[in-house]
């Protein structure tokens, strides 16, 4: 067969990519604190120790109150940009859609502390809500990716069509738009709430007392003891995630379909 | 909508008055001082090359395009501030634009959704637009799911159930195999007669204009360049450009002697004669001109054949001959003019095909010629 | 003539429709980019700063070998990434392109961007477990008897740094060069072959040449992210694999000296933007022609 050979390379490519993902359940069940080979047996005390830590259920629901806010401000900022950029031209296009998917390419790092030097400045103290700030900033230009490809598959006739029936505007947009671009909406959702849910930087910088998920479990990484229940805390955030991830994939190819548009790939 | 006045009455009203109409982008003109009249019940159809405005000037009139200059009236009432959503026209457009995400029936009856009569009403005359347009037990199907004449009948059903005073149909047949668009061709026909509504048809297949409209706008860079019946459009084409974008004419170098009620000419290959002034659609000058005639308009004649009563006959020499079947199709090289005519000729029993390199005489009626003065280039 | 008010137009429309987003990211984004620039030129001041001009800060970034030395670091392993990261990631955004059936390609994409988005503290953290003293390499390989004691060249150094964060922007590479081919009208190829020329020639001489957009934005997408990148160097960077990311945390939030904190990340955002620029200007011949 024709390219067998970049089969096998693709194959194990793969097995790159997933080999540090893979390891994660076999550690976090194992009965050792020490990640190593030979495993010594099988336990599930890390994932107990889980619901026992304080500081990781506040961690835990300080991400959760930010991840979902972030996803609902990104998406709402995404719809619109969305919008204006497949369905008007209009001067500057370019250069503000440049400035609004800047961050794609930004270091992280460059975000938060010109973020954190500025609120400094102005006196305002770090806290969740600064966190949702900078996470909405980071997660908006995936989410544009996301809804570009679900208004551009809408075809402009269409909402014409229902304006020449007798529908305002804002009718339309309710009854005709939003149904075709309802599944990439979702699918925005959910990738701006795994983006927040997992980022570090901008989280440390702007979170001050208020850890986040990623932020706790950077600190733990000190204490080598608390490596296996890191695992474990791994193993389910990795789980979550690829059901987030599936069910977004999952909505974002519906959204395609519905709108009779073509498949052409992935989130980016 | 209110009752219909009596055919005549309706037929003598302009029902959309275009004047002076304009539409810009910066400084590209899409449509340059349109003046025309719309009447009420006529098939109308914008006839031209891409490019040539007659979409921009459909969506002017639905309300999708702002006008920049000029007015636009519709039944008498000016539509500067009325929204398209408020017009008195439905379209059906180019991509037919059937609401993916709901079935035949919903999208059928999408635009009743602010009438205020009752649901069972609503869906007694869904059913009676479906059946109108062949598609009666269709309406639970996904609107995905049809054929492209299916999505065509159901935007027409779509359209025709608010009863606008004006159908606007943008390039509707244009996406539909050869078959199924003469079906549809005549379909169209019988069912505007059938609603009395005035539709306005954009294409760009002159056939399809000619055997659809009542009257047909040809349009080039903007302008209307001749409005007229299908007949006149083909038979007394205004300028060379109309004449060549509908059907084939041949143009024969012509010098202008006098001019009258009865113009005297010199035309290259056919000798001195005289028309009638009506054969001259523009305006008659003296000097360098064209004559044009159709192919079907001259009669290739067989060694023995009478010379013709009441035309003439010019010597040529066949060039080219394609047999078509029930047509053939000469390009004859008429003496003294070097481009070859092309001259179509039915084919009848007993009367073969001339063969290629065939001296041959070529019977004409001054009637048919038509006389372009217009300058050069 | 009508005047249509500029709200009612169609770039009125527009602009109006972008300008919550275009707002948001003017106010969270560029200036607070302004302030840090402003703030670079500015006296230092324990956690604040001292409102006089100066250019101290630049002369420090310049002068100082700490500085120079790990921006010079940083664009090291942040050039070895992007170069092991887009040569790996072609065969593979060619393979999907070109030999996976249309109906498994979103399966294939889908299986790549997996692991982007999964927690990437916990990716990261995973390699330092993979690749340490005690890890499992080493501790699989003692085991097998291939080793006798620990490899130490695998973590806390250039390698364990170009490693996970080749891993961690796989997909960033793929996935433009898989659009790019994708583009790439497959007649072209066979026009290539029909004229004479092997398939590896058509590839060299059609193929790759259309190809060079998407690896360009490959190549930028990996390369100025991963300049600034802060998580891998301090989980698996140790002392010799420390980025410019480390110094700037460090500015901030170790020393408050918010000024040359500013001044070092402006710079170290200024050279990696002209090395992208100077990237792009040497592929512009690839860049040009329709879209």
């Amino acid at each position: 067969m024709r390219g067998r050979g970049f089969q096998i390379y693709a194959i194990c490519y793969l097995i790159f990519l997933y080999a540090p993902i893979a390891l994660l359940p076999i550690f976090a069940f194992n009965n050792s604190t020490v990640i190593s080979f030979p495993l010594s047996g099988f336990t599930t005390q890390w994932f107990s120790q889980l619901w026992t830590d304080t500081s990781l259920l506040l961690a835990v629901k300080h991400s959760l109150i930010v991840a979902v806010s972030v996803s609902i401000l990104a998406t709402c900022f995404g719809v619109f940009a969305a919008r204006a950029t497949t369905r008007y031209a209009f001067p500057m296009k370019q250069g503000l859609m440049g400035m609004i998917m800047l961050p794609l390419v930004l270091p992280d790092i460059i975000i938060a502390v010109s973020l954190l030097v500025v609120l400094m400045q102005m006196g305002a103290s770090l806290s969740i809500l600064t966190v949702i700030l900078g996470h909405t900033l980071i997660a908006t230009p995936f989410t544009i990716a996301i809804l570009n490809s679900a208004f551009q598959s809408l075809d402009k006739s269409l909402e014409e069509a229902a304006i020449d029936l007798g529908e305002t505007p804002a009718s339309t947009f309710r009854l005709i738009i939003l149904p075709l671009v309802m599944p990439g909406i979702i699918s925005s959702l959910l990738i701006a709430f795994s983006i927040s849910l997992d980022e570090y930087i901008i989280a440390a910088f702007l979170s001050g007392t208020e850890a986040t998920l990623p932020v706790y479990i950077f600190a733990q990484f000190r204490f080598p003891n608390k490596v296996p229940v890191i695992m474990a805390l791994g193993t389910i955030l990795v789980c979550l995630s690829i059901a987030l991830l599936t069910i977004a994939e999952y909505f974002r190819r519906r959204g395609i379909a519905k709108a009779g548009g073509k498949d052409t790939g992935g989130f980016l | 909508m209110t009752s219909s006045p009596a055919p005549a009455a309706r037929l003598a009203r302009p029902l959309i008055e275009l004047r002076e109409v304009e539409k810009y982008y910066g400084d590209y003109y899409a449509l340059r001082k349109i003046t025309t009249d719309i009447r009420e019940g006529e098939f109308f159809s914008l006839l031209g090359p891409s490019g040539c405005g007659k979409t921009t000037l459909l969506r002017c009139i639905a309300g999708f395009e702002d006008i920049s200059g000029g007015h636009l009236a519709i039944d008498g009432k000016d539509m500067e501030d009325v929204p398209a959503n408020k017009r008195p026209t439905n379209m059906v457009f180019q991509s037919y634009a059937i609401f993916p995400h709901l079935t035949v029936e919903e999208n059928v009856g999408f635009g009743l959704r602010r009438d205020p009569s009752s649901k069972e009403d609503k869906a007694r005359r869904v059913a009676e637009a479906l059946e109108m347009v062949g598609l009666k037990g269709f309406g639970k199907r996904a609107a995905h799911a049809l054929s492209g004449g299916q999505r065509q009948r159901v935007a027409l059903a779509r359209a025709l159930i608010l009863k606008p005073r004006v159908l606007l149909l943008d390039e509707p047949l244009s996406a539909l195999d050869k078959k199924m668009r003469e079906q549809m061709q005549s379909e169209l026909r019988k069912l505007q007669r059938q609603v009395g509504i005035t539709f306005i048809l954009v294409t760009h297949d002159q056939e399809e204009a000619l055997i659809m409209s009542d009257r047909i706008a040809v349009m080039f860079e903007g302008e209307i360049a001749q409005l007229d019946s299908p007949e006149r459009l083909y038979r007394r084409p205004i300028s060379r450009k109309v004449a060549e974008f509908i059907g084939i004419m041949n143009f024969l170098p012509a010098q202008v002697l006098s001019t009258g009620p009865q113009i005297a000419l010199d035309v290259a290959g056919l000798g001195q004669i005289g028309i009638d002034a009506e054969q001259c659609p523009g305006t008659p000058r003296t000097g360098e001109a064209s004559v044009g005639f159709r192919p079907e308009t001259m009669t290739v004649l067989y060694d023995g054949d009478p010379e013709p009563t009441r035309g003439k006959v010019a010597q040529g020499t066949v060039e080219e001959v394609v047999y078509f079947g029930d047509m053939s199709y000469y390009e004859v090289r008429l003496e003294g003019v070097e481009k070859p005519v092309q001259i179509s000729m039915r084919n009848v029993v007993g009367r073969p095909v001339l063969p290629r390199g065939s001296r041959t005489r070529i019977a004409w009626e001054a009637g048919a010629l038509v006389l372009f003065c217009e300058p050069k280039g | 003539m009508k005047r249509r008010s500029f709200l009612r137009s169609e770039a009125g429309h527009g602009l109006l429709m972008l300008s919550p987003t275009a707002l948001y990211a003017t106010i969270v984004m560029a200036a607070p980019l302004v302030a840090v620039f402003v703030f670079s030129f500015m006296t230092p001041g324990y956690l604040k700063v001292v409102w006089t001009f100066t250019l101290n800060n630049y002369a420090k970034v310049f002068s100082s070998p700490i500085y120079t030395a790990l921006l010079g670091r940083s664009l090291m392993t942040s050039g070895v990434v992007t170069a092991v990261t887009v040569l790996t990631a072609f065969p593979i955004a060619y393979f999907i392109s070109f030999y996976v059936s249309p109906a498994r390609k979103s399966l294939w994409l889908f299986l790549i961007t997996i692991p982007f988005w999964t927690s990437y503290l916990i990716r990261v953290f995973l390699w330092k477990v993979i690749l340490g003293y005690n890890g499992v390499i080493n501790s699989a390989f003692l085991g097998l008897g291939i080793i006798h004691e620990p490899m130490t060249f695998l973590l806390y150094n250039m390698n364990s740094v170009v490693i996970t964060l080749a891993h961690s922007y796989a997909p960033f590479a793929i996935l433009p060069i898989f659009v790019a081919l994708e583009k790439i009208d497959r007649s072209l190829l066979e026009a290539g072959q029909d004229l004479g020329e092997s398939r590896f020639m058509t590839f060299i001489r059609v193929t790759l040449p259309l190809a060079m957009s998407g690896v360009v934005a490959s190549v930028l997408i990996v390369f100025i992210p991963t300049a600034g990148d802060y998580v891998t160097p301090t989980l698996v960077g140790g002392a010799n694999g420390q980025m410019i990311a480390n110094v700037i945390q460090l500015q901030y939030f170790k020393l408050g000296d918010y000024p040359m904190g500013s001044a070092v990340s402006i710079t170290a955002m200024a050279v990696v933007t002209a090395m992208a620029l100077v990237f792009v200007f040497l592929n512009r011949r690839f860049l040009r022609g329709p879209k």
